[in-house]
């Protein structure tokens, strides 16, 4: 038993809302990564949970238990800080064994259970430094193996990788998922990183501005992202957005693209005649010969080449510009004009006002479908 | 590294000595007269060259005045003696007292705490003569005049104060999440005060016990009011060197550099304490 749960939590300092009646649920065992931008609330949610601050409204539950009046002491938490902070007048020996003190544990046992988890972490051998010794990567290292020594049922990992060189970081993003899963712990790992946040997650919670947007698999997240910014956030090259108002003919709605007709989903005929924002992800779009149905003319202004794809920026007749994405090896136009067609099947549509994705409806629906106001996933 | 020509090394160690031999030179001067006797300091023009003697250190050591009006008993020794135990206890129940509320302060605002922190502070700003007289009456009725309890109690307006608001500004430097990290290891928060926060305080801690205890060893006018000969402190019973028969110049430095002696080695050895960083590089911005 060692889910967390948030109900209707809300914080907020002074008159700032940090944190509006969030509901989150982590299964036992499942790393959630927590999403958004600094200043959405995330670190916030990670200390109401490790209990040093108290929400002003909500219930938060660890392993079924109600959080309310648990001394952080008393959480069973383990928590590595963004800001590493590590103990600078103790060892890093000192600083992983903390919670283990906490528990009592024997010096034998203490030795033992430090030890373990330092080698883990690859960090053996710089336990008498002090942290002002340590390097960015070690002192990281070290208040991980510290959030780890107390084998914690919950574990809150706070952007633990911000700090450190891009090196370390991917060698961790690689490593941390086999950590996670040894432990066993639920965690919730904040990030500001998108890659980080898909490739650690089993699912991502997207908070944006004290509330929760989104919460799915990395795959539902990039493939559906449920309103405009969550589409911008996720993807690099970033995803491509245009403003269209999608109109219908005989084949089902289509959105007009320097003149020509590029199909739409058939579920969504109910976006039909409002202003809405047309978004391609790079890889949805493709370079396709003349007279390929939908072809659309376009200039290649640029290529940059990253290694395993390749990246094109395009421009329409109309001055719109499109990112085009291949894997490296397929052969496309390097400059001049060229033509490109959309993968209807990867086409998202965003209500222009409110940023919400437009769903397609199921085919039945959409045959009801009129100009309503289209369900947000 | 940056270069620096001879003549500017040579203009800097001048300035240097320069503003050192001003500042040391009372104190140089001190130390010299304590060793002639009243004669060789008055004489005119004076002179560094002298026969030293130790006559100043002997007459205050064993509590014998020699004067052309004949011998006088004066408590030299007994004084310093008091101040000892004035200031050490004073500033020790000033640290007690001081450095959890200091915490408190520092990491709990609380209604009001803002408002009891300035209070505290304002013990500072009225002057002690303002306080004196009703507090020597009051003393008088609760029998604490002259005792050590009671000057230990009014020196806490010196101490404390001073003690409180040092202290707390290094304990709010210590970054919270530094202590929210011990506690969530699963220690409790006076674990996390003794283990965490003290330490880390600890410089400021001498720094403040240091002060406080040099305002108290330096106190000269709660002490000459409420305390009586054989309580007074260093400050008052200078004051036995003015005599009838004149002022003993020569007892006079030598006492002032035995009074100067305990805070001067206290600092030299609290130095070290501190130099030391505070934050020690655990924490990254």
């Amino acid at each position: 038993m060692g889910g967390i749960e948030l109900i209707d939590v809300t914080k907020r300092f002074k008159s700032d809302v940090a944190l509006d009646a969030v509901s989150l649920r982590v299964a036992e065992g499942e790393t959630l990564a927590l999403f958004g931008a600094s200043g959405a609330g995330k670190t916030v949610l990670l200390r109401l949970i490790a209990g040093v601050i108290e929400p002003d409204a909500g219930r938060i539950m660890l392993g079924g238990r109600d959080m309310a009046d648990v001394a952080p002491e008393e959480r069973g938490v383990g928590m590595a800080f963004q800001n590493f902070a590590l103990f600078p007048h103790m060892t890093a020996f000192d600083n992983i064994a903390a919670p283990l003190t906490a528990q009592r544990k024997g010096a034998a046992a203490l030795k033992a259970g430090v030890e373990a988890v330092a080698r883990l972490l690859k960090i053996d051998h710089v336990l008498d430094h002090a942290p002002r010794a340590l390097s960015n990567g070690q002192k990281q290292r070290t208040a991980l193996a510290r959030a780890l020594a107390g084998a914690p049922k919950v574990l809150l990992l706070d952007d633990p990788l911000r700090n450190v060189d891009a090196k370390l970081r991917f060698e961790m993003r690689l490593e941390l998922p086999r950590l996670l899963a040894a432990q066993g712990a639920t965690t919730i790992y904040v990030t500001q990183d998108y890659k980080e946040a898909m490739a650690l997650g089993h699912r991502i919670a997207v908070l944006e501005a004290g509330r929760i947007v989104q919460i799915g698999t990395p795959a539902e997240i990039y493939l559906a992202p449920a309103t405009l910014g969550i589409a911008q956030l996720f993807g690099d090259p970033a995803i491509n957005l245009l403003e269209v108002t999608p109109e219908t003919d005989a084949h089902g709605p289509l959105a007009r693209l320097s003149d020509m007709r590029a199909p739409l989903d058939p579920g969504l005929g109910h976006a039909v005649g409002r202003p809405c924002v047309l978004g391609l992800r790079p890889e949805a779009v493709r370079f396709a010969d003349a007279d390929a149905p939908g072809a659309i003319p376009v200039t290649v202004e640029a290529e940059t080449p990253l290694n395993e794809k390749v990246v094109s920026l395009t421009v329409t007749r109309r001055g719109r510009e499109i990112l085009v994405s291949r894997p490296a090896g397929a052969p496309g136009p390097a400059e001049g004009p060229a033509h490109i067609a959309i993968d209807a099947a990867h086409a998202l549509l965003f209500d222009r006002e409110t940023g919400a994705r437009i769903a397609p409806r199921a085919p039945d629906a959409a045959q009801r479908g009129t100009a309503k106001r289209g369900a947000a996933a | 590294m940056e270069h620096t020509s001879t003549l500017e090394r040579v203009l800097r160690g001048l300035a240097i000595a320069l503003i050192v031999t001003f500042f040391m030179f009372p104190i140089i001067w001190i130390v010299l007269m304590s060793f002639q006797t009243n004669e060789t300091i008055l004489r005119s023009p004076p002179s560094i060259v002298f026969a030293p003697t130790l006559s100043n250190y002997v007459a205050l050591i064993t509590g014998k005045l020699e004067s052309a009006a004949g011998t006088l008993d004066i408590a030299f020794m007994r004084n310093l003696g008091n101040s000892v135990l004035l200031s050490t206890a004073s500033v020790a129940l000033a640290l007690v007292l001081g450095v959890p509320a200091a915490y408190a302060f520092a990491r709990h605002k609380f209604r009001g705490s803002e408002d009891i922190a300035f209070t505290l502070l304002s013990f500072r700003f009225a002057p002690p003569l303002l306080v004196l007289l009703p507090l020597a009456l009051y003393f008088q009725d609760i029998g604490l005049a002259n005792t050590y309890i009671g000057l230990i109690w009014v020196y806490q307006l010196i101490c404390l104060p001073l003690i409180l608001w040092i202290v707390r500004g290094y304990f709010e430097d210590i970054s919270a999440d530094v202590e929210y990290a011990y506690r969530i290891a699963g220690h409790s928060w006076f674990a996390t005060f003794r283990k965490i926060a003290l330490p880390l305080a600890g410089p400021g801690i001498a720094a403040a016990g240091l002060l406080a205890f040099i305002f108290a060893w330096n106190n000269f006018v709660f002490a000459l009011v409420l305390a009586s000969a054989d309580k007074q402190p260093v400050t008052v019973g200078a004051l036995a060197f003015v005599t009838a028969s004149g002022i003993q110049y020569g007892q006079i430095a030598a006492a002032i550099v035995l009074s100067i002696a305990p805070t001067l080695a206290l600092a030299l050895y609290a130095q070290r304490y501190l130099v030391e960083g505070l934050s020690l590089g655990a924490v990254k911005g």
